[in-house]
């Protein structure tokens, strides 16, 4: 420890520092542009630079009033987008952490054959393109799975809800949780889980006793990472929200708005600010799980 | 007329979110449900049965969901490139020659491989460097942080914030909002209409993915660098080795493998971008690239076919990134 901060010491240069500030504040400027436009008056954002904002300050709440309650005849208020993004989120980060959970304790503690076939299959799966599987799931969805004249799936009639939206999270978000959550669980003493076993605990008492509150930490790291993923997405929710105003998540429509000349940048600069907040209220607060999810595991499909 | 009968029909927010959030309760309320009188009953019946229970309750879940929503579905999404718009017939290999003659898609494939070898290098590059100039800082959270904040940001929200830093004012009286043609203006240069003009409009669409993911290089990397022990720094330092002799000869070599890792997962990511491009040009002036025409072929067009073998062009792109990350970890296995 003394010998890398002798080292640091002699290594720190300013000039390498002030080259880093620069750049972070070059980083920085488009967010702060855009989150200062969104405080400015209508009038002013349309008609003069945001930086003309310190020169001639003029600050008004009216943009995010407007795009948050007020809908117009065809779209609803960003608020409701906001509430669904949530509904969105939650099930689509607490259904495959539940399941990753599970066969991530399979495949570390059981001993049975293709243990590692199967591993190493959903290792592979992380990097399959969303791309592959949208037309096929989205068929399953609407028209359940019917091979030859066999009904596999029925049709369930929930198109337009939430629930392809979560089910489809889930799908998306399995491989990565089981790598991970697997890497974790790997690691526990095994002379823990066989005390646990000789004292009597079969397998579902071994996971709620023991392997549930020792995954607490894994769990937290990786939950925020789902969370952001699935928050930030606008593949799965267009394509799976089937087109439905009532389960689109807020980047559905901001995209949307985006690309309807409709929306000036009064209401786009505050639209895309509150469909920000949230995430970065996540990572300013939980920045150092995010990190380590992100270190354990830098492979996402 | 119309209009009223909208209104009419349009029901207010708290109608739309009240069932919505009744679903909401009631499936996390059921899926907890589920699993605690599945664990209630499993660990109360006889050991016997408990041994091939623990199979069905742990693992077969996630397997099914995997293959039937993974595996199933790309095996389909093979046999479909195959196939007709609505996949009716067999083509042979109609959509491939599509996607490989007709001049339009020509250009996205092309733009998608402009996309995934300047991303992942530049990104790489700039994380290295800002890891290696905050790896001597003292204090450096508050300039990691601000690199890195890009990647809690939606790549919608960072269309709409770039889409502003490159507005474009048509008319010369008026003063300009756009941060990029302001600062040409201050240079004497007369500000182009940035997002519409090929080739360099695809130039700034890449520009926004590199903003977001070199947090995610740099924070990679300089964990990478804090590994590299103190000793061989040390001794490289006491040999006589620059600054720049240090960062070539010392510390990439060392972290080579992390590199590796950066850049693959980036390179990934980047071949399924979609959001910047369909939200800051809907793929149009030529900026267009494989994620979106398939999305475009296949949701817009209804052609699942060509939809269908523009995804396959894009598996065999990750093929064989995905043979080299297993490679990889049988190889990690073996030394563990």
């Amino acid at each position: 420890m003394s010998t890398r901060k002798k080292a640091r010491d002699i290594f720190s240069s300013p000039i390498a520092s002030a080259v880093a500030v620069i750049i972070a504040i070059l980083w920085t400027i488009p967010t702060f542009g855009l989150l200062v436009s969104s405080i400015r008056p209508e009038k002013d954002i349309n008609n003069s630079g945001w930086w003309t904002f310190f020169t001639n300050p003029s600050f008004t709440l009216e943009n995010y009033g407007q795009v948050l309650f007020m809908g117009s005849t065809t779209n609803p208020p960003l608020a409701q987008f906001f509430f669904n993004s949530f509904a969105l989120t939650i099930p689509a980060v607490v259904f495959p952490i539940t399941l990753a959970l599970f066969a991530a304790y399979a495949l570390a503690w059981f001993n049975f054959k293709g243990k590692d076939t199967i591993f190493f299959i959903i290792f592979g799966l992380q990097v399959v393109p969303l791309q592959l599987t949208l037309i096929p799931l989205l068929q399953l969805f609407s028209k359940g799975l019917v091979i030859g004249d066999t009904v596999i799936i029925p049709d369930l009639g929930i198109t337009g809800t939430f629930i392809p939206i979560w089910i489809a999270h889930t799908i998306f978000g399995l491989p990565l949780a089981i790598f991970l959550l697997h890497n974790f669980l790997s690691q526990i003493p095994k002379e823990l889980i066989e005390a646990a076993r000789v004292d009597g605990a079969n397998w579902f008492t071994l996971f709620s006793k023991i392997i549930l509150p020792l995954s607490v930490p894994a769990i937290a790291s990786f939950s925020i990472f789902q969370f952001l993923w699935v928050w930030n997405d606008l593949l799965v929710g267009l394509t799976f929200g089937g087109g439905v105003k009532q389960v689109a998540p807020l980047t559905v429509r901001i995209a949307e708005m985006v690309g309807s000349r409709g929306s000036g940048w009064e209401l786009l600069t505050a639209g895309a600010f509150v469909s920000m907040v949230v995430p970065l209220i996540v990572f300013f607060a939980l920045q150092r799980y995010f990190v380590r999810g992100l270190l354990a595991g830098s492979v996402k499909g | 007329m119309i209009n009223t009968a909208f209104l009419a029909a349009r029901k207010t927010p708290w109608e739309v979110i009240f069932p919505n959030l009744i679903l909401l309760i009631v499936s996390l309320a059921a899926f907890a449900a589920v699993i605690y009188l599945v664990f209630l009953l499993a660990s109360r019946v006889n050991v016997r049965v408990q041994e091939w229970l623990k199979y069905a309750v742990f693992l077969a879940p996630a397997v099914l969901f995997l293959l039937i929503g993974l595996v199933y579905p790309t095996l389909r999404t093979l046999v479909m490139s195959f196939m007709n718009a609505d996949s009716t017939e067999f083509v042979g290999l109609d959509n491939y020659v599509w996607s490989f003659t007709i001049p339009e898609i020509l250009i996205v494939l092309r733009n998608t491989a402009v996309w995934v070898l300047a991303v992942p290098t530049l990104s790489t590059i700039i994380g290295l460097s800002i890891a290696y100039l905050t790896d001597r800082m003292k204090r450096p959270g508050v300039v990691k942080s601000l690199i890195f904040l890009p990647m809690a940001i939606s790549f919608v929200g960072a269309g709409v914030i770039w889409k502003f830093v490159y507005n474009y004012q048509p008319n010369p009286d008026k003063p300009d909002i756009g941060l990029f043609s302001a600062i040409s203006k201050a240079f004497g240069m007369d500000p182009p209409n940035w997002l519409l003009e090929a080739p360099g409009n695809t130039l700034l669409l890449i520009l926004v993915m590199i903003w977001i993911q070199t947090g995610f290089a740099m924070v990679v990397l300089s964990a990478a660098m804090k590994n590299v022990p103190d000793e061989v720094v040390e001794a490289a330092m006491l040999d006589g080795a620059g600054n720049w002799q240090r960062f070539i000869r010392v510390t990439v070599p060392m972290i080579r493998s992390t590199i590796i890792v950066v850049l693959t997962t980036t390179a990934i990511g980047t071949l399924k971008v979609f959001d910047i491009v369909r939200t800051m040009t809907g793929g149009n002036f030529e900026t267009n690239v494989i994620a979106n025409e398939m999305y475009s072929q296949s949701f817009r067009q209804m052609n699942y076919g060509q939809g269908s073998a523009l995804a396959v062009i894009l598996l065999v792109c990750v093929l064989p990134i995905i043979a080299y990350n297993i490679r990889q970890l049988r190889r990690e296995r073996a030394e563990r």
